[in-house]
């Protein structure tokens, strides 16, 4: 491949040790300029690694990063900023209280005389939002701009700082679909203007559909580099895993029983500001056991709500008025502990924030909401015997790497901190399964697995409430489908009754 | 090694026998939480301990306690040093001198402003009430307006002592007097405490009272400053403060704490130190009220006359001044 | 091993930064240092007086610990300790005439229940009402000396001195000291304090509810959505290290001045917010710092006996260096935390 113009960005046996673990082993990698070029693997597989020591935030321990030829070290991303490298966290660096304007000239203000140039600034920044086509309202406070615009901020941040590379880690792992379709739109503009762009992620969909090339980690190494024309989903996956991944699984249908595992009636939940839209209004619907119950919606339309209303109904500022059942009790006066006692098993929205003590071992983040069966402990005293037992055998049950109860869980990769909580909450041998987000910043391996378990406990005859941004999931999962839009049921459907194209729609409200 | 040095310097310059060489006396002197730089009580304790050092030729050692609980073990290092007097000021330290003087029976021990019974060690009260008698009159003699205010630290019978003493003075020039009385606090934080003081002084100024007596250690400098916002007068306590704000300050109530150490150190020296309880009042200059370079323009002539009668008086027992302790 | 090197640094590069300062003072540093370690540690009396500072250092290291475990900051050790110790004194003198064992036991209970309340009281306007618990335990601290002084010299006062203080306990009430010590007050409050320590590492790590405090403590919104009830492990937390603050009346009612003085505490509630940072919040640490403490507490009291120059006031800047060195410490590895995040 003599021939071909030489590579934006090439790293050349990149090596990277944390203590005893090789984040990054040899790792080889080239990029073209002007395209955008997948970076794709499983959580903890060293995709983001190689692209952290790429824009400087640590050193390798071995091998070259060499950038538009020449080979480059950096002291920390300033260098790497200044080489026209810029990078999109996943979670965004911004100062919410400030305008959009400001977050952007933090750190670049271009000062004459001591005084900041704002309009300069502002001219430059609407000539290059024009460019690029990515509208931005310069003057709202940061936090109450849509987390898609954020995410242009944050673009044009890096293009404001002349980035020639950008690399975007998961970006659309806080996107609607919506919102991930326009900006990928966006990043095939700045290609065509001539940028590079580098996008980690472990969604197949996105590598395939708009990506030109794309590098496939799995361990610490590379296992595959080709032009994405040449490939396809499953050889990814493939790649991905190391072993074959079934990436469709095959939901057998439902026996529904009559029996009803949850049901809410006319729940609501007023703003928090007087006069201001309801959060929830006049909710009402069952699930049934033995049945997935799937509800679709663009993040922001009460979805968080409706899931502390159900678990925690009693608190005023989870719930108004409405009243909720489980497995054919009336909760609705309930301390959560009771609730979760009668076999309600949760998979909560966001892992790290509702369902870990991320400084804490493995062992007790599994006990944490089973610590007073009776299992675990007896007259108030812990069982530590029982727990590691049991915790071990969870461990090899649900796949949970590394088999260590000793490390904390935050050093665990996303998925296995999924299959943690999922190994935890299927403990309770769950009569009601309430699934938010199950498969958030998952990957493929892992997602199938997530997948198989939910399905396997509603046949184990669990009703099965699943909450989910990810068509996926609510398509592949749900015998019913619930939309929601702006804190109320828009519409119902059975399986196979919609198609993804007509459930946009009425998740945007139409 | 430095009572080493100082023994062959004594003997060779001075050439005084080794004998009373070997008789220096070794005094250690364990202040009150206060601290040696109350400009008061402790203050004037301090003095007298250093004047001893300077013009009897003894060895001091001073400490200051970082809390309740130190005392006894402080007084304890004193005792197990050597040391051949050991003084504990303030009425706080009674219970821990009783207890260490009981252990080093061979020891002498001072105690002020308490008494413990014991045979080694001597108690140093003041009649505070005889001295507040004699300024309470001043207080009347000089006040305009038929009002004049006291301002006590910390609330304890020792410094209601002072307020009947002044009070039944100023009644005695004046039986149609106001008196008003205040306290810093109820706790030790009362006697450092200006800013409450000063509170308190101004209260007073603008009820009308134009003398005001601050019997309450540093809290006291709240008053003086009190008097020179409202332009009024004030009277200083223990130690002579005439000085702090000059034209101000009427005349300070001396409570010579430093002559009574003094004496007892000498007495130590000269190995006449006896036990038991020594009183000290306006016959021999324990108590007493000061007059100054700082001062003198404010007292007339005609008023220190009928004070220095007054005290006359009172030593010779024609008048009998009401003692709280006794109430 | 570096979690144990880290506290045990951070004190040393204060020690060594007190003593510069006792350098600067004109005094020899390594002849300071020990004249430290005589006075701590010279004698058995010496040592008993370290042990005596020591123990109250544990209840309120523990009572800083146990609720910083459940991620709540108690600053009002100091007026729970002050209640704690009042009442005790209140139960010896309004009964003196109880029998001994019945006697300290009442009396043990009332230091723990006093304090207990005034924990929990913070605990419960967090848990309810939301109002924070550092702004709260600081006026309940203001409220409790207000009560202690009115107790003390408006209904117990004792009638022979001039020093605030209750009326004497009865004789049945008092504990037990250790007679090789050479008369320093160390009581059985000692025993009882390090039987507490392990009491809270039992408590913290093997019981239910020490596990669901600790997971408030980590990570609230995951507590609460695992079930646990978030305001009662507030108010758990806050009332436990209440009631391990009241328990220095034991040692200082009981067991040394036989009733309650105003002002006893050379701010022992304070100090105890150092001793559980240097002890990483944790019993065994809390016990070994505020063995650090109160040595440094007797050491540097008789500085200003056995030198020239150092006097009090110098000795608190050594005191203080050492706990700003190991605050700082605490700081950094929360900056540290932080930044990794």
């Amino acid at each position: 491949m003599a021939f071909e113009t030489p590579a934006a960005v090439e790293l050349r046996g990149l090596t990277k040790r944390f203590g005893s673990v090789i984040a990054n082993d040899g790792v080889n990698l080239r990029i073209q300029p002007g395209t955008i070029h997948g970076v794709i693997g499983e959580n903890g597989a060293g995709k983001s690694t190689a692209m952290k020591m790429l824009y400087g935030i640590f050193p390798p321990d071995a091998g070259e990063i060499i950038v538009n030829s020449k080979t480059c070290v950096w002291e920390s991303p300033a260098d790497a900023i200044a080489a026209g490298i810029g990078m999109v966290h996943q979670h965004f660096m911004l100062a919410g209280p400030y305008t959009a304007l400001d977050n952007i000239l933090l750190g670049a203000e271009p000062v004459r005389c001591g005084v900041i140039e704002r309009k300069k600034a502002r001219t430059r920044l609407e000539a290059l939002a024009r460019q690029y086509g990515l509208p931005v309202d310069w003057d709202s406070p940061i936090e109450e701009l849509p987390v898609g615009v954020q995410q242009r901020v944050e673009i044009l941040k890096l293009l404001y700082r002349d980035a020639k590379i950008l690399i975007l880690d998961e970006p659309t792992a806080v996107l609607t679909p919506q919102e991930a379709n326009e900006l990928f739109r966006n990043l095939k503009k700045l290609r065509d203007e001539g940028k590079t762009i580098i996008l980690i992620t472990h969604k197949l969909k996105e590598v395939m559909s708009f990506t030109d090339h794309v590098t496939v980690f799995r361990a610490g190494k590379v296992t595959g580099e080709m032009p994405t024309s040449q490939t396809n989903p499953q050889e990814l996956a493939n790649l991905m895993v190391g072993r074959k991944v079934v990436l469709n699984i095959n939901v057998p249908p439902a026996h529904t029983r009559d029996e009803l595992a949850m049901e809410v009636a006319a729940l609501s939940l007023a703003g928090t500001v007087a006069g201001s839209r309801h959060k929830l209004s006049d909710v009402s619907f069952s699930v049934k056991r033995g049945e997935i119950v799937g509800v679709a919606g663009v993040e922001g339309n009460g979805q968080s709500e409706l899931l502390q209303a159900i678990l925690h109904p009693r608190e005023p500022l989870c719930r108004t008025s409405g009243t909720v059942w489980f497995l054919g009790e009336d909760v609705t006066h309930w301390e959560a502990r009771d609730i979760r006692d009668l076999g309600v098993a949760m998979i909560p929205e966001d892992r790290q924030r509702e369902g870990l003590l991320l400084e804490r071992p493995v062992s007790e983040n599994f006990l944490l909401g089973l610590q007073r069966s009776s299992a675990f402990s007896q007259g108030g005293v812990l069982n530590s015997r029982n727990l590691l037992a049991a915790a071990t055998q969870a461990e090899e049950e649900y796949d949970v790497r590394p088999r260590d109860l000793a490390i904390p869980a935050g050093k665990l990769s996303g998925g296995n901190q999924q299959k943690l909580i999922v190994a935890r909450e299927f403990q309770r041998k769950p009569r009601l399964l309430i699934a938010a987000q199950p498969t958030r910043g998952v990957d493929v391996g892992a997602i199938e697995f997530i997948h198989n378990r939910i399905v396997r406990a509603r046949d184990e005859g669990a009703g099965v409430l699943l909450v989910s941004f990810e068509l996926e999931d609510i398509l592949t999962l749900s015998d019913r489908i619930l939309v929601m839009y702006e804190g109320r049921i828009a519409a119902e459907f059975a399986r196979g009754q919609v198609s993804e194209g007509e459930l946009g729609l009425k998740m945007a409200g139409s | 090694m430095r009572v080493l040095n100082r023994l062959s310097i004594l003997v060779v310059v001075l050439g005084i026998s080794l004998q009373s060489a070997l008789a220096e006396v070794k005094v250690g002197l364990v202040l009150d939480l206060g601290g040696k730089d109350d400009k008061s009580f402790n203050a004037s304790a301090y003095e007298g301990a250093t004047a001893a050092r300077k013009k009897l030729g003894i060895y001091l050692k001073y400490v200051e306690p970082s809390d309740d609980n130190a005392f006894e073990p402080l007084l304890r290092a004193f005792a197990q040093k050597d040391f051949d007097l050991i003084i504990g000021i303030g009425f706080a330290q009674k219970e821990a001198i009783a207890k260490v003087a009981a252990q080093f029976p061979q020891k002498h021990f001072v105690v002020v402003d308490s008494q413990v019974d014991a045979p080694n060690v001597r108690s140093l009260m003041f009649q505070e009430h005889e001295g507040g008698f004699i300024v309470g009159a001043i207080a009347a003699m000089t006040s305009q307006t038929g009002k004049i205010g006291y301002i006590g630290g910390m609330d304890v019978p020792l410094i209601r002592r002072f307020e009947t003493g002044y009070e039944a003075g100023a009644k005695k020039i004046n039986p149609q007097i106001t008196v008003i009385a205040n306290y810093v606090g109820v706790t030790p934080s009362a006697w450092n405490n200006p800013p409450r003081g000063k509170e308190l002084a101004l209260a007073q100024y603008d009820a009308g009272a134009d003398v005001i007596f601050a019997a309450a250690g540093a809290s006291g400098f709240g008053v003086f400053d009190a008097a020179e916002e409202r332009k009024k007068l004030a009277i200083g306590v223990d130690s002579n403060e005439d000085w702090v704000k000059p034209g101000q300050i009427l005349t300070s109530m001396l409570k010579r704490v430093d002559l009574a150490v003094f004496s007892a150190i000498q007495d130590a020296q000269n190995g006449k130190f006896t036990a038991g309880l020594k009183r000290f009042g306006l016959a021999d200059k324990g108590v007493d009220y000061s007059i100054d370079q700082y001062n003198e323009k404010l007292l007339p002539e005609s008023v220190r006359q009928r004070a220095d009668a007054l005290k006359a008086d009172i030593i010779a027992g024609k008048i009998v001044v009401p003692d709280y302790y006794k109430k | 091993m570096r979690k144990l090197l880290q506290p045990v640094l951070a004190v040393a590069f204060g020690l060594a930064l007190g003593l510069g300062v006792t350098r600067l003072a004109g005094e020899n540093p390594w002849h300071v240092l020990q004249i430290l370690w005589k006075s701590a540690f010279g004698s058995r009396y010496d040592f008993g007086m370290t042990l005596f500072y020591s123990t109250p250092l544990i209840f309120t290291g523990l009572a800083v610990a146990v609720p910083f475990q459940a991620g709540l900051f108690n600053i009002g050790a100091e007026g729970q300790l002050t209640l704690g110790a009042l009442a005790t004194a209140a139960v010896g003198a309004v009964w003196p005439g109880l029998p001994w064992p019945l006697a300290p036991a009442l009396a043990i209970l009332a230091a723990v229940t006093a304090g207990t309340v005034w924990g929990a009281i913070p605990g419960w306007l967090r848990a309810k009402r939301g109002s924070h618990e550092v702004i709260n335990t600081i006026m309940l601290n203001f409220i409790a000396a207000g009560l202690a002084s009115y107790v003390t010299l408006y209904l117990l006062k004792n009638p022979d001195t001039q020093n605030p203080e209750t009326r004497p306990i009865g004789a049945g009430y008092l504990i037990s000291q250790f007679g090789i010590f050479g008369g320093a007050p160390v009581s059985v409050a000692l025993p009882l304090a390090i039987l507490a320590a392990v009491l809270v590492w039992i408590f913290l790590w093997r019981t239910v509810i020490g596990f669901e405090m600790r997971a408030v403590g980590q990570n609230e919104s995951a507590a609460r959505a695992a079930g646990i009830n978030t305001g009662r492990m507030t108010i758990i937390a806050l009332a436990v290290g209440g009631g391990l603050a009241g328990l220095v009346g034991v040692g200082e009612v009981l067991g040394n001045a036989g009733k309650f003085r105003l002002g006893f505490s050379p701010e022992y509630g304070f100090i105890g917010i150092a001793v559980a940072l240097l002890g990483r919040n944790q019993p065994a640490g809390v016990v070994a710092a505020a063995l650090l403490f109160g040595a440094l507490h007797k050491g540097t009291a008789d500085l200003d006996f056995e030198t020239e120059h150092v006097t009090r006031e110098l000795s608190l800047v050594l005191q203080a260096l050492i706990i700003l060195s190991v605050s700082a410490d605490g700081l950094w590895s929360w900056m540290k935390k932080r930044s990794a995040a």
